[in-house]
């Protein structure tokens, strides 16, 4: 029989999830209920879905923190994320369609770590930290450490995931995001991206580049950030191309081939940078 | 456990396992089976029904989770014996072929209508912008076009009460 536990606040569910490190951790159960007639019973639901302290957006001078358990609907609605973070917007845009937008969860994109999470390039990109809590306390995790390996992470057996904090990027800052599937919709990514582009008038200062689903893991590409300083964006655009090619072995799955998806890359890539003229 | 929900105005209450779907507790426990299973992985959209006024896929939603929450399920959308105005227009366009879809399109209509987030200005607009808030309910007969069409002379009527 499933045990299932409801906490009041985020005090009661880290103490629920210290005694029953076993449970599920349930918030919209987009990801967890796929399938659920056909998948071991969980022994319990520690249920977090419309968690107060953990569903909120908050504006601050520098930066934008996330509530673990704000719905990609609320995410993809919010004035401040729509103007500031448009690459964390057109991410939750597309991820699934509206029934799923309703009930996903940031937090449950990051607390799954599955190379296929649409939002976790954005969190590279943009150089996210990770604030979860445990009945120890809370800490700070830079989302560049946070992925472990295939759907693992740092984060340990006691804790909870509690907010994102992303960086707002400064003026000059070009930023973006773009996923490849079968559909726009519903569709799981063959390829998907983003990137923040430092530049000085047609020149790239510096750049963080990031994709899903080329590994086991969500990635940055650092191969393509250590080629594309000091160019202009066209000699960037195939800087980053030949940077791409070297850098990732993505495989074959249902989805897709790894001779596809190593195409796609590329060709994201670099439309990154040329897409960046445009607002240079 | 003891689930109270309410369904449709009306207050139930169920002893189940938190981790039965939705869906199945509507169905099986129920007898709600206005709501379909299509493919039980959130692709689909045939069992989107209401929860707290969002539309969701109930095969998505563990039962544990809906404790003193609301549900509408298809069975809800019509008063009495007056359809919603979605459900009107699905039936004088013929928005519907094998009918499997119907029940989730027409939660999902009538919930984006009622919201009123069908905002297009022109018939393109409108169009595109159905599109994407229907984009996770799929017909596997592919009668979009009807569907949109109704959709649309719903969210019209509805806009210019």
């Amino acid at each position: 029989m499933t045990s299932y536990l409801r906490p009041r606040d985020l005090e009661e569910a880290v103490v629920a999830r210290a005694a029953y490190p076993n449970w599920m951790v349930l918030a919209g159960g987009t990801d967890l209920m796929v399938n659920a007639n056909h998948k071991p019973i969980p022994g319990g639901i520690l249920d977090l879905w419309r968690l107060g302290e953990i569903g909120f957006i908050r504006v601050g001078d520098g930066a934008i923190a996330i509530g673990a358990g704000t719905t990609w609907h609320e995410v993809e609605r919010h004035p401040a994320i729509r103007d500031r973070l448009l690459p964390l917007a057109l991410a939750a845009r597309e991820i699934g369609a509206l029934q799923i937008q309703s009930r996903g969860t940031l937090g449950g994109n990051i607390g799954t770590s599955s190379p296929v999470g649409d939002s976790l390039p954005v969190l590279l990109a943009l150089d996210a930290t990770i604030e979860v809590a445990s009945v120890r306390g809370r800490r700070s995790i830079p989302y560049s450490t946070w992925c472990t390996g295939y759907r693992t992470s740092l984060l340990a057996s006691d804790e909870l995931i509690v907010a994102a904090h992303i960086p707002l990027p400064g003026a000059g800052t070009w930023t973006t995001w773009r996923k490849v599937g079968t559909r726009r919709a519903q569709s799981i990514s063959k390829v998907m991206g983003a990137a923040a582009i430092i530049l000085d008038g047609g020149t790239v200062v510096s750049a963080r580049v990031a994709l899903g689903a080329v590994a086991d893991r969500p990635i940055r590409i650092t191969a393509v950030e250590d080629a594309v300083r000091g160019l202009s964006l066209a000699r960037a655009a195939e800087a980053a191309r030949a940077a791409v090619r070297t850098s990732i072995q993505p495989i074959d799955d249902i989805r897709s081939t790894s001779v596809y998806r190593r195409e796609v890359a590329e060709n994201l890539v670099a439309r990154f940078f040329t897409s960046a003229a445009g607002v240079s | 456990m003891k689930v109270t929900l309410t369904v449709n105005g009306a207050m139930h209450a169920v002893e189940v396992s938190p981790w039965k779907r939705l869906l199945d507790v509507l169905r099986e426990d129920l007898r709600l089976t206005g709501t379909k299973e299509g493919c039980g992985e959130g692709e689909c959209g045939a069992c989107t029904v209401m929860l707290d006024g969002e539309a969701v896929n109930s095969c998505l939603v563990a039962v544990g989770q809906c404790d003193a929450r609301t549900v509408t399920t298809v069975e809800g959308l019509a008063r009495g014996d007056v359809l919603h105005a979605v459900q009107k227009a699905l039936v004088a366009c013929g928005g519907a072929q094998c009918g499997i879809c119907t029940p989730g399109i027409a939660v999902c209509a009538a919930h984006v209508i009622d919201r009123g987030l069908v905002i297009g200005r022109d018939e393109p607009s409108a169009r595109a912008q159905v599109r994407e808030l229907l984009a996770g309910n799929i017909c596997r007969c592919t009668g979009y076009q009807l569907i949109v069409d109704a959709v649309i002379a719903a969210a019209r009527e509805v806009g210019e009460r």
